[in-house]
């Protein structure tokens, strides 16, 4: 039903492909499919709008220069306008006042609590702050217990009044954050309609009350046309420092952080991306445009990769694979990074060209994942170094250890052995990864 | 104009039928931010263009799509209004709005007869199970259809099956004891265990109707649906044929995706209607015009609040006329 951007656009530009000149006749469809797959993204129409005419303005003003054809001169303009559509200066988190105050705002829904969480776990991580999570959803059945309970899986102190006024439970908190020397204040608030005056008027109340130093909001990047007079209505009444994209872990484009940056200024700072409590990372208009572009995201994956996998257990293996002394021990030490990356698949879609090389809708069962690493591990360590020894009798033990039959021990034994030669042909140059 | 007439006679019946007006009136309350804009824009259109034009076409076309209605549900519904207007030589906008409201009907309604029951199960307890992605209103809603049946003097009893979120089962708990419904609920066992066991303490409790709350779940997510799936069979094993409904919430806010989540959770379960939640807000949720259309499964109730009593039955006709009420 939905095909993708990316798709779409370079069939669109196939036309212009090998016309010496861009011209207003020849871009036009390819405007037209720009335009439809934006608002299939949920961008705002008069965005949109906006951004078709400098598109088309700067690729009818461009020279079309020696190095690029006029299709790839194409793309360039989309992608260059598209970030900085979505950029503009990135404004890092505040973290220097101690302390700072940070307020959560946002719809109902919107996953405010769980981004709270999120970030206190970020900023203890990456910014060593003592961080307290201050529970002002008064409303909501059981969203204090909810805080609660995520910050005793974290360690991390929450403070909670039960149902006392918000303005009440801030000042209270502030009071406890400096006798308990916390330099970091998360204020999670109940979900609420912009239109709500009453419970707008509460937010007032607090920002009021205690000037917090970032008022961020939280938007559900499955939202629709609707986002903006979300936003508008949140930053008139509380002049919002920052917005948060959440659920980008679902197949949504995301238009709306182009709404979100193009019609208000707002800078985006993190986006939500898993249900876990490290799932929030921060935000690169340039990989954002290709994600929408679908030109993959290997910074994204890098980045994943750095923060799980030391650089030193990356050049270890690395070394090993290039000496051909790669064995199923270290195989299976790999094998157990990548499953700490999450879900496959998420890094595979990530990839360049997944959905042409028709990746996008892989689905790896976590099953078989499983049942490689039963049979790794129903080695002895010896064999895992040597599989070479692994004759009928051991391989029947092994797939008995593990519940799996011989012919899958096989099968694991031989691809292993495949992927061993293909990583000395990598590390020797004699073949380029594909990316 | 058919359907303009029975609209019509909507606004007419109001004054003869107490019942239906106070239905109205809730409609009317909870619509109200969403009809505003979107018909003053209207009107605002027609007055701007009394005659038909390419730029009145065009800014037609953006107020829907400023809807949420869908990409493709408004583009061939634009192209269906163009050749109406050609072929039928109509040049006055007023003449045209009754045929914009004429036309989404037929989107909604595409000649068949739908409604908006609740499929009872006459041998035993109805099941209903509510599953969506995170955070639209699932549990909220359970507390809502709880509070209906309980008026309806039914023995409600409800089943955490979110045993992943934090304080989700208290949540339900609350909502069970605002409600004087049943609960069972239990901490650290898969979702499909927790079901099974609050289902065998149902049908001991002789509960009429057992409502079943699940995690928010992405549809991209291949486990997590291959969960639902799971679910399904342990409810259909211990209450054979059930559940009888498997209500898809959605979220009035919910741009195109929304088209892909029905798609998805219809692929892996029984979706027999949406919920349409946060429609109290300034949302239009005009998506589920093209989910009808696309994937064909109906809306039967919305959400307009978030009080217990703040859940209404759907309305087609009701859901356009407070769309469109100042244009008649
Ligand atoms: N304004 C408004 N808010 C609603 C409506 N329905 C639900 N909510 C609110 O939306 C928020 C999320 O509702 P929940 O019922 O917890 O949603 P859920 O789908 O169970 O969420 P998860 O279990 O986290 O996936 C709560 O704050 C509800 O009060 C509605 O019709 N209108
Ligand atoms: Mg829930």
């Amino acid at each position: 039903m939905f095909e993708y951007m990316g798709d779409r656009i370079s069939n669109a530009i196939k036309n212009i492909r090998g016309l010496g000149r861009i011209t207003e006749e020849n871009i036009g469809d390819a405007l037209r499919e720009i335009r439809m797959a934006l608002l299939e993204a949920d961008v705002n129409y008069t965005v949109v709008k906006e951004f078709i005419n400098h598109v088309k303005e700067k690729a009818l003003g461009a020279e079309v220069e020696k190095s690029l054809k006029p299709d790839e001169l194409f793309i360039k303009i989309v992608k260059d306008e598209l970030v900085e559509l979505l950029g503009g200066d990135y404004v890092p988190l505040e973290t220097k006042k101690n302390p700072t105050i940070l307020m959560l705002v946002g719809l109902q829904g919107s996953g405010k609590t769980t981004t709270s969480a999120k970030l206190a776990n970020f900023l203890r991580k990456k910014h060593a702050k003592n961080p307290l999570l201050i529970a002002c959803d008064i409303y909501r059945p059981a969203a204090i217990t909810q805080l609660e309970t995520l910050g005793k899986e974290l360690n991390i102190s929450v403070f909670a009044e039960g149902t006392t006024s918000p303005v009440q439970i801030v000042n209270d908190a502030l009071k406890f954050a400096k006798e308990n020397h916390h330099d970091y204040l998360i204020i999670d608030t109940a979900g609420r309609l912009q239109i709500d005056e009453a419970l707008m008027q509460e937010l007032k109340d607090i920002s009021e009350s205690v000037h917090p130093d970032e008022t961020i909001l939280v938007i559900d990047a499955m939202m629709g046309q609707d986002a903006i007079h979300v936003i508008n209505g949140f930053n008139e009444a509380l002049t919002l420092t920052g917005a948060i994209l959440t659920k980008l872990d679902g197949n949504t484009k995301g238009g709306v952080a182009l709404s979100v940056r193009h019609l208000t200024n707002i800078p985006i700072k993190f986006v939500g991306d898993s249900e876990k409590l490290d799932g929030l990372s921060e935000f690169y208009p340039e990989r954002m445009a290709n994600r929408i572009l679908d030109m993959g995201d290997i910074l994204s994956i890098a980045d994943k990769v750095e923060g799980i996998i030391s650089e030193e257990e990356a050049l270890d293996t690395a070394k090993k694979m290039k000496k051909g002394t790669f064995d199923l021990e270290d195989f299976l030490t790999t094998f157990k990074q990548i499953k700490k990356l999450g879900p496959l698949e998420n890094i595979i879609k990530m990839l360049p060209q997944a959905r042409k090389m028709g990746l996008n809708n892989i689905n790896i069962d976590p099953k078989d994942m499983a049942h490689v690493e039963a049979i790794i591990l129903s080695m002895t360590p010896y064999e895992r170094k040597h599989p070479e020894i692994l004759k009928a009798s051991r391989k029947q033990r092994i797939a008995r250890g593990s519940g799996r039959s011989v012919e899958e021990v096989n099968r694991l034994l031989k691809q292993f052995e495949e992927m061993k030669k293909m990583m000395k042909m990598v590390s020797s140059g004699n073949m380029k990864m594909p990316f | 104009m058919v359907i303009f007439d029975k609209l019509k006679k909507i606004v007419n019946k109001k004054n003869e039928n107490e019942d239906l007006a106070k239905t109205e009136e809730i409609y009317d309350k909870g619509l109200s931010k969403t009809r505003e804009e979107f018909v003053s824009k209207l009107s605002l259109l027609g007055i701007k263009y009394t005659k038909i034009s390419e730029e009145y076409f065009e800014e037609l076309e953006d107020l829907l799509i400023s809807a949420d209605i869908g990409v493709n549900t408004v583009f061939s519904f634009m192209e269906r209004l163009r050749k109406r207007v050609s072929t039928e030589k109509i040049q006055d906008t007023k003449m045209l709005n009754e045929i914009i409201v004429d036309e989404l009907f037929i989107i909604y309604v595409n000649n068949e007869s739908l409604t908006t029951k609740i499929n009872m199960n006459e041998n035993g307890p109805t099941v209903i199970l509510m599953v969506g992605v995170n955070g639209v209103g699932k549990t909220t809603t359970i507390g809502k259809l709880a509070h209906k049946y309980q008026q309806m003097n039914k023995k409600v009893m409800m089943i955490a099956g979110d045993t992943f979120r934090a304080g989700a089962l208290e949540q339900l708990k609350i909502w069970a004891d605002k409600t004087n419904s049943l609960f069972y609920g239990k901490e650290n066992i898969d979702p499909a265990g927790v079901i099974f066991d609050g289902l065998e303490s149902a049908l001991n409790e002789k509960a009429d109707i057992i409502l079943i709350d699940t995690a928010g779940r992405l549809q991209n997510k291949v486990n997590l649906m291959k969960e639902l799936e799971k679910i399904n069979k342990v409810i259909d094993r211990v209450i054979p044929g059930a559940p009888h409904e498997t209500l898809l919430v959605i979220d009035a806010s919910t741009g195109q995706n929304g088209i892909m989540q029905a798609v998805s959770f219809k692929e892996i379960t029984n979706i027999t209607g949406i919920v349409l939640t946060k429609l109290d807000g300034t949302a239009k949720g005009g998506i589920v015009l093209a989910i009808k259309e696309e994937v064909d499964i109906p809306v039967k109730f919305i959400g307009l609040g978030e009080k217990m009593e703040d859940l209404q039955t759907f309305d087609i006709e009701e859901y356009i006329y407070g769309l469109f009420k100042d244009l008649m």
